[in-house]
């Protein structure tokens, strides 16, 4: 594996919890649907923890409950995740859309069963994506999730699918 | 119990490796003799469908990224449907610059604002025929599912992929079998049927599988419940909800288009993760209760709780059939004092056969705000939106918080009956309790 890819392979940050059903509607709240990106990500999620906009930092990493990402196919709600740097969202189950979008902007995403009460809010995680693997630093605790399917992990490496399309048509 | 026994009556589905219809559609699609759940394919996409929310925006990024390449202008569709008539100048503008593009395309389907609901509007114009994979920039995609089509939703970014490329990955989708037995007493309706299933199975009961509802019931269930019951399929997180094309869907698709269908679902011998027995008989009608749609329980159970609106209309409940159902109930009555009825017929086609039925008089003479065709207050857009601490149930598909309106206004869901019968009363009702005339 070369160094970028192992770059986006392997990733430690400090955890933000959620709890279950996160849905489009607090990922990209309605009102700010039509904004750019830079005015999007101040608001995701400030109806859960409104400590989460203004203080995740590039590489944290955001663990939940299931069916994360509910609700309705706009895109933004992954995008936005992105934008704020977070480098991967793990939760015991995700919404259908949620997850091909996630892919499609280039958000790395694992389905790890358990995640949610191994986690308390501000630990740090280790996550790899070729094999799913997720520790809790802070515990020691080691979970395996569902490693991501080589189709999916060359879009993610690639930045996403737009940059995927980009590259085919050159 | 035997899944052969039950898909027996599908005689054209001979094939050494049995396959679900999901997988079906996902062979045919991805060229290839037979694919199985959990595969990753590259599949052709045979329509696309975009509406204003997104369509603007995936053309603009088309445009940027490709330069303009669609990979064939006559399978895309482009519907004007949520903001209609465009409620602010940020709408309207929204709207001239998708009529730029699609003139600029050269896009032969499009449905310009006023033509009704794009899951409505697909359907209705033929664009939709069994085994079809079929993409929307809207996740009650699934909706297609009622004519055997494979329907789902997916992001403006994987659009624009899928626009320009004519192909998209999937993972072939694990299936799970609904065998429905039974008749639906009189007052209960294959809206009930899918409100039930979402509360006795969670709204991610059916998380990125496909959902195939069959069995004995199915036989009797008309295109405009199938239409319902496919729509709310992503309720339960489904990636598909399928109906067998059967004498139904033939019926429909000559009607509509002159030009029917074989039979087309899923082999005798298809692998399914699961089967669930469904019988209808003792089925009350539902109610889906605030703010989740698996909150779901007995009409009896919430009868009574005040409310402020009453909605009728979506892709899920707007049709001329549910208009119908509603002006039976409301039929010489009128809705209570302090109660809005807000009626949004799906589509131009639904409120003209309305208004010639003498449905829409029925509806007006009762009390209702009749709106143009469109989505309006179903996702909170506008036209009889919710204030702060207001209760509303409708016939739509989604009650989560903030939906139609303020974050603290309530959202119950329930059938065109429930929801006319509940107008009258000013409180939720059960649709048996009222006299039913025949419009
Ligand atoms: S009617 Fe409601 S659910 Fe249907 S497409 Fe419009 S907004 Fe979406």
């Amino acid at each position: 594996m070369s160094e970028t890819a192992l770059e986006h392979d392997h990733m430690t940050g400090r955890v933000w919890k959620f709890d279950s059903d996160i849905s489009t509607d607090v990922l990209s709240p309605g009102q700010y649907a039509v904004d750019p990106v830079e005015v999007r990500k101040l608001h995701v999620l400030e109806s859960v923890n409104p400590e989460f906009a203004p203080n995740v930092q590039p590489g944290d990493i955001v663990v939940a409950g299931s069916n994360f990402g509910c609700g309705s196919s706009r895109e933004t709600a992954a995008e936005n995740l992105r934008a704020l740097g977070v480098a991967c969202v793990v939760a015991e189950s995700f919404a259908r859309i949620f997850m091909r979008n996630a892919v499609a902007v280039g958000l790395p995403v694992i389905v790890c069963k358990g995640v949610h009460d191994s986690f308390s809010d501000g630990d740090t995680a280790k996550v790899v994506l070729s094999e799913g693997s997720v520790t809790n630093i802070d515990t020691g605790t080691s979970l395996v999730g569902d490693s991501l399917p080589a189709e999916m992990r060359d879009i993610l490496a690639a930045g996403g699918i737009l940059n995927v399309l980009q590259s085919q048509s050159e | 119990m035997s899944v052969a026994a039950v898909a027996s009556e599908l005689d054209d589905g001979i094939n050494a490796m049995g396959m679900t219809h999901a997988e079906r559609i996902f062979a045919q699609a991805a060229g290839g003799e037979s694919v199985s759940a959990g595969e990753f394919v590259v599949a052709d996409i045979d329509l696309a469908m975009l509406h204003d929310i997104f369509a603007a925006q995936v053309f603009d990024m088309l445009q940027e990224v490709e330069g303009d390449k669609i990979f064939d202008r006559a399978k895309v569709a482009v519907v004007i449907d949520h903001l209609v008539p465009a409620p602010s100048a940020e709408a309207a503008a929204l709207h001239k610059r998708i009529r730029e593009h699609v003139a600029r395309l050269g896009i032969e389907t499009f449905y310009d604002a006023g033509a009704g609901i794009c899951h409505q509007l697909l359907p209705e114009g033929g664009h939709v025929r069994p085994g079809m994979l079929i993409v929307g920039t809207d996740s009650h995609t699934t909706t297609y599912g009622a004519l055997g089509a494979g329907g789902t939703g997916i992001g403006t970014s994987d659009m624009v992929y899928a626009l320009s490329t004519g192909r998209l990955w999937f993972r072939v989708p694990e299936t799970i079998r609904f065998e429905m037995f039974g008749d639906l007493q009189p007052g209960v309706t294959w809206k009930d049927v899918i409100l039930h299933l979402a509360g006795r199975y969670g709204t991610d009961g059916a998380q990125y599988k496909a959902m195939e509802f069959g069995g004995p019931a199915v036989k009797h269930a008309d295109m405009p419940s199938r239409l319902t019951v496919a729509n709310m399929a992503v309720e339960m997180g489904a990636k598909f909800g399928l109906f067998a094309a059967d004498e139904v869907t033939d019926e429909y698709l000559i009607a509509q288009t002159g030009e029917g269908t074989d039979r087309y679902g899923p082999d005798p011998d298809a692998t399914y993760e699961a089967v669930h027995e469904i019988t209808l008989t003792d089925l009350d009608p539902q109610v889906a209760r605030p703010h989740e749609v698996d909150n779901v329980g007995s009409v009896t159970e919430v009868e009574g709780i005040t409310i402020d609106q009453a909605f009728i209309g979506s892709c899920t409940n707007g049709r001329i059939e549910d208009l119908r159902a509603a002006a039976a109930v409301l039929d010489g009555k009128h809705i209570a004092s302090g109660v809005r009825l807000i009626v949004a017929p799906a589509s131009q086609s639904v409120i003209k056969e309305a208004t010639d039925s003498g449905v829409l008089a029925t509806l007006v003479d009762a009390g209702a705000t009749v709106l143009a065709p469109g989505c309006g207050p179903c996702f909170g857009g506008h036209g009889g939106l919710l204030a702060q601490g207001e209760r509303c149930i409708g016939t739509h598909n989604r009650n989560f918080t903030g939906r139609m309106g303020h974050a603290a206004a309530e959202i119950y869901l329930g059938s065109p009956a429930t929801v006319a019968a509940s107008a009258i009363a000013g409180s939720i009702a059960d649709p048996r309790t009222v006299e039913v005339a025949h419009v």
